[in-house]
């Protein structure tokens, strides 16, 4: 069966990973998808995804979220893609490829992006129960279900992939150990002293590395599964699982076995279009080709540049691929290693810089050409510098070469920015955009923010090493261009809500109205505000309130005045104007009588009552004038405010942990009432949610919440800014195998650097997703304290657990407070008409009054009462 | 004994139709923050004072929603006229004349109020 004359022709993908994705999305870009048939033959049980992120499978991301297909992609666009059924057989004079289902079709063109192989040494038992290999999500399953049995773990290779592989061991709780070859870690990146660097803080991080040392055999047990590995050197490693990560190899066969010239050490030969050298009509690209220039590419950003080389030369235009940078940019184990350009100095006469600090961690080493060109490097614990590094390398520095690997404070003058690049620097080497074309997005595409600048351009949506500078050059392009953007508050105030902040805080302003009189707009200066800025300013008051010297008790003078219905009352208004009621149960926790006690309340007041989402009772349908009388009998039976009305900490739900749970690896449930006790009534920009769970199992979805923790069992892990509800996130994770007091401590300085930079109503995942720098200055700040905060940060959250006092106790017991709890100021003992109820399902619903006018429209309605 | 004006005595009216009718003690309103009061054949009003002193009644009932919740709304001020905010889906209204400026055609009824 072969293509007729006039059919639409033909094109047939072999393999859908990261490159065969790309080179189908350069298709469509060029029209090809609409005057082609395009089938595409993919081995694995799923369609492409983020291989170069796999490792951050184990730190939570799922394999959906690793996913880099979007079907309606592949549907729009009419591809017909066949997962799990890969090519078994080309026949290249009747034009056709044979999958393995037995299905076959006929092309007119071929394109193999099939990859690469992990290399396996040849050594004895290499196939053995507890041998694994680290490439695909189905290895990564794998290796998590058997580290659950095994105590240590070996892995085969201390490069890129090694590292990441052990990281990932580490991370499973298993004892790990690195068996490298070469005299060092990551041979082909970095140098002897980048090696040195990188391995004092590998073992710091309790990893055992043996360099110089190859594998031997792998020694099993009587049941065939894995016991350990003989070295070369002589002496046996005891190892539960060993995982080979040493390399991997073009995957050719198919391309060998229809008869396509390969290379000496494998590769399907191609030239500089990316089209085979043996036949015209056959492609290869990405890991599985020799390029032009005589090389195998294993890194994305020149597949994705075959890939487009390929698709332009389909559809007749010029293109040329004829070979890449190999910068590359990675984190591994929590280390920042960059290489990028001549990283070992090959060039003729080159000089090096070199600033190296044993003590930190920290390797820098600048290749310098003759004439003061910048010709590459190598940075290994702090790689802040590659962006705009990498995009100088070919030219000569505008200022010392010194002064670019210096740390700040020890000479260096300032840190040289991303302005000082040329145009046509490339800053996203994944998507080849240039800082000119960042620019246009601004300037031309009215791009405001880094997230329209990713869309528009496509820079920073590879491996993401760039949106660091590419956030810089947004702002200073937005500076430049003179955009007003008018980032105040509201109409009363043209500050940000964090510049209004460290107003308050610097300036220990305790009342709106000062802050409003000295600091509005002019034409707010002496009135009333407005709606939305006083319950901020409020909210920034109440955090700071010890520490400012303002009452920490949110209905204390004015601060009464400022606040959002529910905070006045301090419960929950619902749509009929009745209040609904939740009491703290920490951490989800309660004791039987205080189970009776909530239910016997509910039942003498009449209150319809629900199991939240959060682990606790609402109670519903109270009025107003009986708000006191429920919580003087709560406060009575020991229960304290919720505040499921604030925006403040709401709940720290748990699993039973390792009290109970025969998985359970730590007590959960301990330290989420130690949490919850400890962070109640902290006011925040919007409300706050957490979770602990006691095992990777993660019953208590933490990786949803603002702050999650999940027991490893070597300590805690802290996962930040989740989120659930309409736009979902999964939590970043911010640090490992945390002691309690490091992870209280972590999340001291976390939540008050929320706090203090946040905007308004803006959760963290939004905060984290906006800020400058991302997850990784967060951490920066609050890890490493970049910014030397960490000391106030803390000193703020002990002010506020110290300063802790329960609203509902403090209004009870003030006969004044408790005077605005009436339906009426001139009837308090009538209860408002307009409140009733009628029966549904055994308990009572709101019987809503007839409206006059009809409702505004449901999307009005949604922003109002979800964003409010 | 206190040397302080004394207001503790005024008390405010509101005008129905042509009468004065008392409603409580000045002291009761908060600058900023409103009150609810019971009228006549079960109308209710919502009741606000300003940072300047100045006073204001409208109808309690939120148009949108049907409750009666106008006086539990934050307080503000939009283009020089004083305004509160329905606390259930957040519409203004105007203080002095009751008119919705989120919906040029809705508008609630305003009260003449004073204090003696």
């Amino acid at each position: 069966m072969t293509a007729t004359l006039g059919a639409t022709p033909t094109i047939v993908l072999v393999g859908h990973g990261m490159v065969g994705q790309r080179f189908l999305e350069a298709l469509a870009e060029r029209g090809l998808t609409a005057t082609h048939r395009v089938v595409v033959l993919c081995e694995e049980p799923r369609p492409a995804y983020d291989r170069v992120q796999l490792t951050s499978y184990f730190s939570g991301r799922t394999p959906e979220d690793l996913s880099l297909t979007d079907l309606r992609f592949i549907e729009d666009h009419g591809i017909e893609l066949y997962v799990g059924d890969p090519a078994e057989s080309v026949d290249r004079e009747a034009r056709t490829v044979t999958a393995r289902s037995g299905k076959v079709f006929s092309y007119d063109t071929l394109v193999l992006a099939t990859g690469s192989y992990p290399f396996v040494p040849p050594v004895p038992n290499k196939d053995a129960e507890g041998c694994f290999v680290y490439r695909t999500i189905e290895d990564l399953l794998a290796i998590e279900e058997y580290a659950k049995k095994a105590r240590v773990g070996a892995v085969v290779g201390g490069g890129l992939l090694g590292l990441e592989a052990a990281g990932a061991l580490k991370g499973l709780g298993v004892e790990t150990h690195i068996v490298e070859f070469a005299p060092r870690l990551m041979p082909v990146q970095v140098d002897e002293g980048g090696g040195a660097a990188l391995l004092r803080t590998v073992e710091n991080m309790g990893l055992t590395v043996h360099t110089g040392v190859g594998t031997q055999e792998i020694v099993v047990g009587e049941d065939g599964a894995v016991t350990g590995m003989k070295l070369s050197d002589g002496s046996e490693l005891a190892a539960g699982m060993v995982v080979f990560s040493a390399g991997v190899r073009p995957r050719d066969q198919l391309a060998r076995e229809c008869g396509l010239e390969v290379g000496e050490r494998g590769g399907v030969a191609v030239d500089e279009q990316c089209r085979t050298v043996t036949d015209p009509r056959v492609f290869a690209i990405g890991e599985c080709a020799l390029a032009s220039d005589g090389r195998v590419y294993g890194l994305v950003a020149p597949g994705y540049e075959q890939a487009a080389t390929a698709a332009a030369t389909i559809a007749e235009d010029e293109a040329a691929f004829t070979g890449a940078d190999l910068s590359t940019k990675l984190k591994l184990l929590g280390v920042d290693v960059a290489s990028f350009g001549d990283a070992h100095g090959t060039t003729e006469d080159c000089l090096d810089v070199v600033y190296s600090d044993s003590r930190a961690g920290l390797y820098k080493k600048l290749v310098i050409g003759k004439d003061g060109t910048l010709l590459g490097g190598i940075l290994v614990g702090d790689a802040d510098a590659y962006g705009t590094l990498r995009a100088l390398t070919g030219s000569v520095p505008p200022v010392s070469p010194e002064s670019l690997v210096l740390p700040a404070g020890a000479g260096a003058p300032a840190q040289l920015g991303p302005s000082a690049l040329p145009d046509d620097a490339i800053i996203c080497s994944c998507h080849n955009v240039s800082k000119g074309t960042i620019r246009g997005a601004v300037t031309d595409h009215r791009c405001t923010t880094v997230p329209e600048v990713k869309k528009c351009t496509k820079a920073g949506t590879g491996c993401g090493s760039c949106v660091k500078v590419l956030g810089q050059l947004v702002t200073a392009e937005l500076e430049a261009s003179g955009i007003e953007v008018d980032k105040g508050l509201c109409a009363c105030f043209s500050q940000t809500r964090e510049e209004l902040y460290e107003i308050v805080l610097t300036l220990r302003i305790t009342t709106y109205q000062d802050l409003l009189d000295r600091f509005g707009r002019e034409t707010a200066r002496g009135t009333d505000g407005c709606d939305i800025c006083k319950p901020a300013v409020a909210s920034i008051i109440a955090s700071l309130a010890p520490t400012i010297g303002a009452s920490g008790y949110v209905l204390d003078g004015e601060q009464a005045a400022l606040q959002e219905t529910n905070d006045h009352f301090l419960a929950n208004l619902q749509k009929n104007g009745s209040y609904s009621v939740v009491p703290r149960i920490p951490g989800g926790e309660i004791t039987p009588e205080k189970l009776i006690v909530i239910g016997e309340i509910a039942r003498d007041f009449g209150l319809y009552t629900k199991i939240t989402g959060g682990q606790r009772i609402d109670m519903f349908g109270a009025r107003v004038e009986q708000l006191p009388l429920i919580w003087a009998r709560l406060v009575d039976a020991g229960f304290e405010s919720g505040h499921a009305y604030g925006k403040a900490l709401r709940t720290v739900k748990s699993c039973v942990g390792s009290t109970w749970c025969r998985y359970g690896v730590q007590d959960s449930v301990r330290m989420a009432i130690d949490l919850e006790l400890r962070y109640r009534g902290l006011r925040s920009p919007h409300k706050l949610k957490s979770a602990v769970s006691g095992c990777q199992r993660e019953c208590a979805e933490a990786a949803s919440k603002d702050f999650g923790i999940i027991a490893t069992a070597n300590g805690w892990n802290l996962y930040v800014g989740g989120n659930g509800g309409a736009t979902p996130r999964h939590a970043d994770l911010l640090a490992q195998d945390l002691s309690d007091a490091e992870l209280v401590r972590l999340i001291d300085r976390f939540l008050m650097f929320y706090i203090r930079t946040a905007d308004r109503l803006e959760r963290t995942s939004t905060w984290l997703e906006r800020i400058p720098g991302g997850l990784d200055h967060v951490r920066d700040v609050v890890v490493h304290d970049s910014l030397g905060i960490c000391d106030e940060l803390e000193r703020l959250m002990r002010a506020h657990v110290a300063n802790y006092r329960d609203e509902w106790a403090e209004t009870i017991n003030d006969p004044e407070k408790l005077a605005r709890f009436v339906s009426f100021v001139n009837a308090p003992d009538t209860p408002d008409p307009v409140v009733g109820f009628v029966p549904e399902r055994d308990q009572i619903k709101p019987d809503l009054p007839l409206l006059s006018i009809g409702l505004r429209p449901a999307e009005d309605v949604l922003e109002g009462s979800a964003q409010r | 004994m206190t040397l302080a004006l004394e207001t503790t005595g005024l008390k405010i009216q509101l005008r129905l139709d042509d009468a004065w009718f008392t409603v409580c003690d000045l002291s009761r309103l908060l600058p900023g923050r409103g009150v609810a009061a019971l009228l006549p054949y079960g109308r209710q009003v919502a009741l606000f004072r300003d940072r300047a002193g100045e006073l204001y009644a409208i109808d309690n009932r939120d148009p949108f929603t049907g409750a009666a919740v106008l006086s539990r709304g934050l307080t503000g001020t939009h283009q020089g006229r004083p305004y509160v905010a329905s606390p259930l889906l957040k519409q203004r209204f105007d203080l002095v004349t009751g008119q919705c400026l989120d919906d040029e055609t809705v508008r609630v009824a305003a009260y003449d109020v004073r204090t003696a």
